[in-house]
């Protein structure tokens, strides 16, 4: 990843979809198949794969360029309790603006959806759209999502899911999960900062107006008014993070020669082995589903009597690096009933040496905090 | 010994002075820190002198924070209140006695930033 972006500067560096001379062709080339890989990766298509700067900006993308004009007075959103500050927070905004209601769905004592639940919020018709995590980034929990898609559908619901915590770690096929809307981030899966990707359908893409204005983003600009480039640049307006797709186009190479399958069945094995071996610390409760199965590779964890900062500072001196906080999902903290917790996360390069590790720094805090 | 979970930082923690909540008081505030979310507010009750009388910390946090505040808590009773306004970063951290990290520096602060804010108005981070 690190020598493709290098290499795009040394070798190719220039703006994309404007020269004529090779050099700005090549940087095109490069942009646009990066974008090719990218979208065939998560089973989108490339045409209706949009590049943002972030997840955050590919949900206010739709927040704003589908949801002003989608969702009215009297309407709702319906989003859970589990979503991170990013897909809550724009559907808040819309809400205010559009005089709509926001609903949740609430998160069961294991860290799941009720499939009941959803289907008694969609059954009076007001809800417009239902945006959920495919992977909750607190409790690891997978959650259904194109059964959600569907019974959404049925409702006359469209549908969003932020897959910022799911394509990095599990096959993902946006084609079969079918939502109007696929939104990850590329920094969570071996990329660059600076990149995120926007699935939409072709329908809603097409008909929704643009989000932000510039250039790049359009066909032809008059005096008064301007049209529309094509999809999917009619949502890239001004100069895209060129560097940033091709590096992010190395890191999907990089997890497809590993293979999707082996990187999730890693991610099960090693969160498995973790919560197994949590056990083993007096006073640890982790959070979220018991079943590795339906949980990717996060851990989040309190201990009693210490507080999940001091662990992390303990953890640190141990050169374990787990994260403390809200972990941007201050509803879930709320729901949950803890103000903060301690998360350990895993990817390909960690190991059952790393939580071997995680549980003895764990034992170390308990005995600098004499427990 | 650990240079910052000190035996008096950890019975400070668990054996917080001055805490819970004071009906009725006088000031009252409430805040946040930023980093992790966690709650500390104060109550206080001011004499006709301008003397604090008494204050109630309240609130969850970490090691630091609730140390922090349990240990400023026995210094700040009994001072006058439109000397708060006074108390410097370092005053606090001079206080604690321990090293105190850039990352953890918000959590040795917060209590000094509510006491501020209950006694000034003041809702700035203490320098
Ligand atoms: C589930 C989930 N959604 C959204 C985001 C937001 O990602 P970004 O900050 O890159 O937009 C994250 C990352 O922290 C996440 O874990």
């Amino acid at each position: 990843m690190i020598e493709a972006v290098d290499s795009y500067y040394r070798h190719s560096n220039a703006n994309v979809h404007r020269g004529v001379y090779g050099l700005a062709q090549e940087a095109t080339d490069l942009f646009e198949g990066a974008r090719e890989r990218i979208a065939a990766f998560a089973g989108g298509e490339t045409d209706t794969t949009i590049f943002t700067r972030n997840a955050t900006e590919a949900i206010n993308l739709v927040a704003y360029a589908w949801g002003r004009s989608a969702v009215g007075p009297d309407d709702a959103v319906l989003i859970t309790h589990m979503e991170h500050h990013s897909n809550i927070v724009p559907w808040q905004i819309l809400c205010q603006e559009r005089g709509a209601r926001l609903r949740y769905l609430s998160v069961t004592e294991d860290g799941r959806l009720s499939l009941d639940e959803l289907d008694a919020a969609l059954s009076d018709g007001r809800v417009k759209l239902v945006a959920v995590a495919h992977v909750s980034n607190v409790l690891g929990t997978i959650n259904p999502v194109a059964e959600i898609v569907a019974r959404a559908r049925a409702a006359g619901a469209a549908t969003l899911v932020d897959g910022s915590q799911a394509v990095p770690q599990m096959p993902v096929d946006v084609g079969a999960i079918d939502a109007d809307f696929y939104v990850w981030t590329g920094h969570k899966a071996l990329g660059p900062t600076g990149i995120g990707v926007l699935h939409g359908r072709r329908a809603l893409l097409e008909s929704m107006p643009p989000f932000l204005g510039g250039g790049d983003m359009i066909a032809s600009v008059g005096f008064e008014s301007s049209t529309w480039n094509d999809l999917p640049w009619k949502f890239e307006a001004g100069t895209s993070p060129i560097a940033e797709a091709v590096g992010l186009g190395a890191a999907i190479d990089y997890l497809s020669a590993i293979g999707m399958d082996a990187v999730r069945a890693h991610e099960r094995e090693l969160t498995a082995y973790a919560l197994d071996r949590l056990e083993e610390v007096e006073g640890v409760r982790a959070f979220g589903p018991v079943d590795p199965d339906g949980r990717g590779g996060v851990v989040s964890l309190e201990l009693a009597g210490i507080h999940p900062h001091d662990l992390a500072e303990i953890c640190d001196r141990e050169h374990v690096c787990i994260r403390a906080g809200h972990h941007c999902a201050q509803p879930l903290m709320r729901e949950m009933g803890v103000p903060a917790t301690a998360r350990a996360s895993f990817h390909v390069y960690n190991t059952h040496d790393d939580v071997d590790r995680l549980i003895a720094a764990l034992q170390t805090a308990r005995e600098v905090f004499a427990l | 010994m650990d240079a910052l979970y000190r035996d008096y930082i950890l019975d400070h923690y668990k054996n917080p002075r001055n805490f819970g909540e004071l009906d009725p008081h006088d000031r009252e505030w409430l805040d946040h820190n930023p980093l992790c979310g966690d709650e500390l507010g104060v109550h206080l009750v001011v004499d006709e002198d301008g003397t604090i009388s008494d204050l109630r910390f309240h609130g969850q946090g970490c090691a630091i924070s609730q140390a922090s505040a349990s240990i400023a808590s026995e210094e700040l009773i009994g001072r006058k209140i439109d000397e708060i306004g006074e108390l410097s970063a370092d005053w606090l951290i001079d206080l604690l006695g321990i090293e105190i990290s850039p990352t953890r520096r918000k959590c040795a602060l917060l209590s000094l930033k509510v006491m501020r804010g209950a006694a000034t108005g003041d809702a700035s981070w203490p320098e």
